[in-house]
């Protein structure tokens, strides 16, 4: 009864408010909490972001890039240029300094003097910080990504940097080297992307290398004790 | 397996895959817009809205629940959004701003998506899943709806009813994009890509910082993202965030389904027009400029063509993702751009003046090759029943398309189609421009900040939502002049369709003579592919002239 009194323009929108709330209802409720459903019953570590532990506790996802600097001089300063571990490999150049809670790129276009400018610093000090001539410095280490998250470097910008990690954490090159090529990881089926090696990751293994004690259970206890 | 090789490789099984979907789902999406059966969960649908799914709509009529569930869902977004704080999985996330809303809202009620906003600092999950992503799927929809009225055109004879718009809407969400998305969510979480309900996640970092890594239901969304051409992204970095596209697999994958329901749809037009050849003939034309587009863009990045700073890194990397690299990301820029998704994979701003000025142009087509879901069909035979018309004057007799006379009326419609994108993109371009503060809003100095602006005004005219990321556009001149535009830009040329939907199933179809010019040869493809260039080329070159092509030549 109060539906016929009601103006048809009115009964038109109240139809179609209806019919996107009926949509909602499948395709925004249903259809996402069956999806998580299935993903959290089956598929859970992916689900929950590819979790690296150590310990039983969680310190890295394998897909989110992460920083590798030294402990900041001036914590409260957001200009403080943070400085490289020479202990870790180092992941790309990135816009928003590994924070998830920012992801994106520096968007600076091809012509733009201060890319350019931003290019050959990052190159000059790469070349120092490893040891090799500028001109062999690989492109995504002197490149931001597109994410500013990316866990990925090149083989090539990872064996660079093998000679100066193994300096600085009193291992033999060959050693670290080995890290670097089990890392490896080719195309996906064999073609699509890029070779790359994961920071990340690598880093977890060489973690564990150059600190074989805290692995094991005994020397757990051990530390305990004393 | 060297870059060139597996490049190549990659593009010929994304084009067999294409291929390979092209009959079985353009028929499926021919026998959904044309059967009289409604499935059960559909009449509930139906009864819950109060809709009669059984009666066909005149095409005013058709307009009408267009423009009122458009509305509708446009208001029920922005009260989402303004309220956020209020409702579950907020995440402490604050009400969005007011401009900022209007902004959202259009952009994804309009198929847009373009985001002034950070996913991950602004939205909590509810608004996500059962706001934003609702309209991924349903704008998706309205856009399929409409190519629908405009076949139905062409194979009605005598009549003024060009279909049912609840029917097309619930059935194309229901029968197509959701089953679909569902699966791919499904394949997409097996390869890497979140699904939860988690807030950000602190840990403690490898080397002594902390870290604190997003949740949320991502998958789910990423899917229909890609499938129905919106391209709005879970998080800021879109489809090169890795918890939205972790690997080149997935990367594929998202190619694959951004493109997969916009090639297909040739093949529903000419299952419904009852000459399939008409539909190869469209997609020949798509398949064309497509391709031509990826050569380009490809090969612009990988020579680093008049880019300094290319130059001194050694390769085109910057903005770039390692696991992608230039052939996964220039494929992934051209498809977003060439349809209406506008979901990147890598920063568009930073390529080069040939690539990033390719991505505007590809957007300036008119997103035709294939376009988005169904506006891209419309947009490519509205641009045929041009061709058609251009050679009917070249011989002096009245142009027919597929049986049916393209008179005074029917260009009329045509005409204006074509003219109001252009209008909005260069009128707000100029706008924008004659305003310090708006300038201002550029990142990069020079010709390329005018690429920006000029980027900005395409994309949101052209509901493409991608961005030369640089401009600062979440002010409110922008948020408001760009949401106006999004809107016009979407409405306007569905209203010139379903007119001339209407003005084209009236008519009694005329018999084909020896006269009568073949759409389906390769003559016709021709045709309209130089159509299409000179229309596009004649319109946009004084623009692109002080923006990609003054950069590239300095």
């Amino acid at each position: 009864m109060a539906r016929t009194t009601l103006p048809t323009a009115l009964r038109h929108h109240l139809a179609a408010l209806r019919m996107l709330l009926a949509l909602t209802v499948i395709t925004g409720v249903g259809y996402p909490l069956l999806v998580t459903g299935i993903a959290q019953a089956g598929l859970s570590e992916q689900a929950n972001g590819s979790l690296l532990t150590t310990h039983g506790t969680a310190v890295a996802s394998r897909l989110i890039g992460q920083n590798f600097a030294l402990p900041a001089r001036h914590p409260g300063d957001p200009h403080e240029v943070p400085r490289p571990d020479p202990g870790w490999f180092q992941p790309r150049p990135s816009a928003g300094g590994y924070d998830p809670g920012n992801s994106g790129a520096s968007n600076l276009g091809p012509t733009n003097p201060l890319l350019t400018a931003t290019v050959r610093a990052r190159r000059a000090a790469l070349a120092a910080f490893d040891g090799v001539p500028p001109a062999a410095v690989p492109a995504d280490a002197v490149t931001g990504s597109g994410s500013g998250l990316d866990p990925a470097i090149s083989p090539a910008y990872a064996y660079q940097q093998v000679r100066r990690v193994a300096r600085a954490r009193r291992l033999t090159p060959a050693r670290v080297r080995r890290l670097v090529t089990r890392q490896l990881h080719g195309r996906d089926l064999g073609f699509l992307g890029q070779p790359y090696v994961n920071v990340v990751e690598l880093n977890q293994a060489l973690a564990e290398e150059a600190r074989p004690g805290p692995r094991r259970p005994q020397a757990r206890t051990g530390l305990t004790d004393s | 397996m060297g870059d060139t090789a597996a490049g190549w490789l990659q593009a010929a099984v994304l084009v067999a895959a294409l291929a390979l979907s092209h009959r079985p789902l353009g028929g499926a999406l021919a026998h959904v817009l044309t059967t009289d059966r409604h499935w059960r969960i559909e009449r509930l649908v139906y009864r819950a809205g109060g809709v009669n799914g059984d009666a066909d709509q005149r095409w005013p009529a058709y307009l009408r629940s267009l423009l009122a569930f458009s509305f509708m869902s446009t208001l029920f977004l922005y009260a989402f959004l303004r309220l956020q704080d209020h409702l579950l999985l907020s995440l402490g996330r604050k009400p969005v701003p007011a401009d900022l809303a209007f902004n959202t809202a259009a952009s994804f009620v309009t198929n847009t998506n373009w985001q002034a906003y950070a996913g991950e600092a602004t939205m909590g999950h509810l608004v996500q899943m059962a706001g934003l992503a609702v309209q991924n799927f349903v704008s998706a929809a309205v856009g399929i709806a409409v190519v629908a009225t405009l076949i139905r055109g062409f194979t009605r004879k005598r009549t003024d009813r060009v279909g049912n718009f609840w029917v097309d809407l619930t059935r194309l969400v229901l029968r197509v994009l959701l089953p679909i998305s569902f699966v791919f969510a499904v394949v997409l979480v097996a390869a890497g890509v979140i699904q939860n309900f988690h807030g950000a996640h602190a840990v403690a970092t490898l080397a002594g910082g902390r870290q604190n890594l997003p949740g949320g239901p991502v998958a789910s969304q990423e899917t229909i993202k890609l499938l129905g051409t919106n391209g709005g992204g879970f998080f800021s970095a879109n489809s090169a965030h890795p918890f939205e596209n972790p690997s080149g697999l997935t990367n594929l994958i998202e190619i694959y389904l951004l493109l997969v329901i916009p090639f297909s749809l040739p093949r529903t037009f000419g299952a419904m027009v009852g000459d399939v050849r008409q539909g190869y003939a469209v997609v020949t034309v798509m398949v064309l400029l497509w391709a031509a587009s990826v050569v380009l863009v490809t090969a612009n990045e990988l020579y680093r063509v008049s880019s300094p700073a290319g130059h001194a890194a050694g390769a085109m990397a910057e903005g770039k993702e390692t696991r992608f690299g230039i052939w996964s990301s220039a494929l992934f820029a051209v498809s977003t751009t060439l349809t209406s998704c506008g979901a990147v994979n890598s920063a568009h701003d930073s390529y080069t003046p040939g690539g990033g000025g390719m991505t505007i142009f590809n957007m300036m087509l008119g997103e035709i090759a294939p376009g988005g879901t169904g506006s891209g069909l419309y947009g490519i035979l509205i641009l045929a029943v041009v061709a058609v018309f251009v050679a009917g004057l070249m011989v002096g007799r009245t142009p027919e398309y597929l049986g049916k006379k393209l008179r005074g009326q029917e260009m009329r419609y045509a005409s204006l189609y074509i003219l109001t994108t252009p209008a909005l993109v260069l009128v707000g371009a100029g706008l924008a421009m004659a305003f310090p503060g708006e300038r201002a809003a550029m990142l990069n100095p020079g010709p390329h900040g005018f690429s920006e602006v000029l980027y900005a005004l395409t994309s949101a005219a052209n509901n493409n939502g991608s961005a030369f990321a640089g401009l600062s556009a979440d002010t409110v001149w922008y948020n408001t002049g760009l949401g106006v535009v999004m809107l016009l830009g979407r409405f306007l040329p569905m209203v010139f369709v379903l007119a001339l939907a209407g003005s084209l199933a009236g008519q009694q179809p005329v018999p084909v003579t020896a006269g009568t010019l073949p759409t389906h040869r390769p003559q016709f493809i021709g045709l309209l592919t130089g159509v299409i260039l000179i229309v596009v080329g004649l319109t946009y070159f004084p623009a692109l002239a002080l923006g990609p092509l003054a950069e590239g030549l300095r």
